[in-house]
């Protein structure tokens, strides 16, 4: 391995430590910004003081700040992320049979936007200026300006309830994916039509372009040849960029679908004040977001020798 | 030219919303909170043009006065962040060193955060209301305005005109005020243009979750929200709400890829 990349690594590792306690100290913070007793909201006012004195022990309330913080990174080292309050299992194995789920979903979101965005891209691009240009542009703002909150909604009403194509919600099967990755991953493909066609036409005039098409390559080989593969660039920044945002996106998108994934399970946490729970959820999306942003970030700089390392 | 007719067609929309927003009491047919259970679930009639939901209470109302929440939260929360993002980006900028080691790093932990997941765990711990909403999505919505203030003033420091305030002994405040933050608007405007239509939307994300405005209080997120359980008998309910949020966002990105064009058009 050349110096320099070992050299960017290791910065690289040396950033990512600070951004993992930056996260973890939000997260410990997150059960103290509770207004009030967190114990009581946990419990209710109804509660007696002996099943109170129990929850602030069992949480470690009942020690210093500094003590339950130090306790709680190492609880994380550990994989020990304490007892949820309802269910009969610990935080860690709850979000570990959710976990595949939400990456399920991400990856197929993240499908989805590769299958409508590149070919929309190179139509747009390969037409420019046509009625399909445009309905390409208009595509990319429709979705762009599309909360997936209501994207999901519409998508039941239409292939749900009125063409009765597709279950409405659970995860039983190939089925139940498809509407829950599109809603997921409409705004991705938005972005990336945008991304990719500007990328193309920015390519478009480039000497190598010019010169395959004089050495007879046919318009189709110079395309997606010499064109699309040069265009990309930009395209698998915004995509390693996005595919962190999908899995905190996969919230809303898995309270719509009743989908089991982690996002679902840190809305049921909060509406039943499951604070350990919902902290270790958190935590776990962070985690997952900030390890994937390092490892595309560190894939995409080693997949291509052109981008200097200095920055 | 298309971006142009495009860019007015944004602020058209903007105006219109703006417009219910203010005048909320005067547009409003009906008092947005009040039920009137006999006319529940009304898709349409001469009373209620846009309907009733499942407690009676009119939908365009809730509309005209879910405006004024949409409006505020993304107003205040992007007002909010400029002003941090100002200040932290300027002090950055141009004090450089270790003050900008520092601010930056504490930045770049922030913005490895998801931002819409801390602004859904912060409210669900601190219980809805408005006032949380935005201090949620400030948390985070601030970075960004950072990062872009840095980098202008350190583009704009090495320029003649900040050498000669320097040099004339201007103080690091009026420099800052009177000279760096004019030159850095185009930039800041264009970028809090985006942001408010992300705050929009993040908005609607929290109150759809039920983590934002409390009921009644009328928010399209929780009107949305409501109408998810009656998509089969009501469909009116969803679509209301979500064809609101959708025109406010496309408005402002039609605004903000126009204020591009305009105020930077070096890079296009």
């Amino acid at each position: 391995m050349p110096a320099v990349v070992r050299r960017y690594l290791l910065r690289r590792l040396a950033l990512l430590l600070p951004t993992l306690l930056g996260a973890l100290t939000l997260v410990f913070f997150l059960i103290h910004a509770v207004p009030g007793d967190p114990v009581e909201v946990m419990l209710g006012e109804t509660a007696g003081a002996a099943d109170k004195e129990e929850l602030r022990r069992s949480l470690g309330l009942d020690q210093p700040v500094y003590t339950q913080y130090r306790n709680f990174l190492a609880g994380v080292v550990t994989g020990e992320l304490g007892q949820s309050l309802y269910e009969q299992s610990g935080v860690a194995e709850l979000i570990r049979a959710r976990l595949p789920a939400t990456f399920e979903l991400a990856l197929c979101a993240l499908l989805v936007a590769i299958l409508l965005s590149f070919p929309l891209a190179l139509l747009a691009a390969t037409k420019r200026g046509t009625w399909r240009d445009r309905g390409a542009l208009l595509f990319s703002l429709v979705g762009l300006s599309m909360p997936n909150f209501w994207l999901g909604p519409l998508l039941i009403i239409l292939f749900s309830i009125q063409l009765g194509w597709l279950p409405v919600s659970g995860r039983a099967g190939l089925a139940n994916l498809i509407l829950p990755s599109l809603t997921l991953g409409l705004g991705m493909a938005a972005i990336l039509t945008r991304i990719l066609r500007a990328s193309l036409l920015r390519v478009r005039n480039e000497d190598y372009v010019q010169a395959a098409r004089a050495k007879g390559v046919s318009e189709t080989q110079v395309w997606l040849k010499h064109m699309l593969r040069n265009a990309l660039l930009p395209v698998i920044t915004i995509m390693s960029l996005q595919f962190g945002s999908l899995l905190a996106g996969a919230v809303i998108t898995e309270t719509i679908f009743s989908w089991p994934g982690i996002g679902r399970l840190t809305i049921q946490a909060i509406q039943t004040r499951d604070y350990p729970l919902v902290q270790g959820c958190v935590l776990a999306i962070a985690v997952s977001y900030i390890f994937v942003n390092f490892v595309t970030d560190i894939f995409y700089r080693l997949a291509d020798p052109r981008i200097t390392y200095g920055d | 030219m298309a971006t142009e007719r495009w860019f007015y067609i944004g602020i058209g929309i903007l105006l219109l919303f703006a417009a219910a927003a203010l005048l909320a009491p005067a547009l409003a047919p009906h008092d947005a909170t009040r039920q009137d259970l006999a006319n529940d679930l009304v898709s349409y009639s001469i009373q209620h043009p846009l309907g009733t939901d499942k407690l009676g209470r009119d939908i365009l109302s809730r509309l005209i006065y879910g405006a004024r929440i949409s409006l505020t939260v993304g107003l205040a929360t992007v007002a909010l962040s400029v002003a941090i993002g100002l200040v932290i980006g300027s002090l950055s900028g141009y004090f450089g060193s270790w003050v900008d080691q520092l601010l930056m790093r504490l930045v770049d932990i922030l913005m490895a955060f998801p931002g819409i997941l801390l602004a859904i765990a912060f409210t669900a711990v601190l219980g809805p209301g408005l006032d949380h909403v935005v201090l949620a999505l400030c948390l985070i919505g601030w970075t960004g305005y950072a990062r872009l203030v840095r980098g202008e003033i350190l583009s704009l420091r090495e320029r003649d005109f900040i050498q000669a305030a320097r040099a004339l002994g201007c103080k690091p405040s009026r420099t800052i005020l009177h000279h760096l933050v004019p030159n850095l608007l185009p930039p800041l405007v264009i970028q809090a243009t985006f942001g408010l239509a992300a705050a929009i939307i993040a908005e609607g994300s929290l109150s759809f979750l039920g983590l934002g405005v409390e009921p009644p209080t009328p928010s399209w997120g929780a009107m949305l929200n409501e109408g998810r359980q009656f998509l089969l008998v009501a469909p009116h309910l969803t679509a209301y709400p979500g064809i609101a949020i959708m025109l406010t966002v496309l408005a402002l990105n039609l605004v903000g890829d126009g204020l591009q064009q305009k105020l930077e058009p070096h890079d296009h």
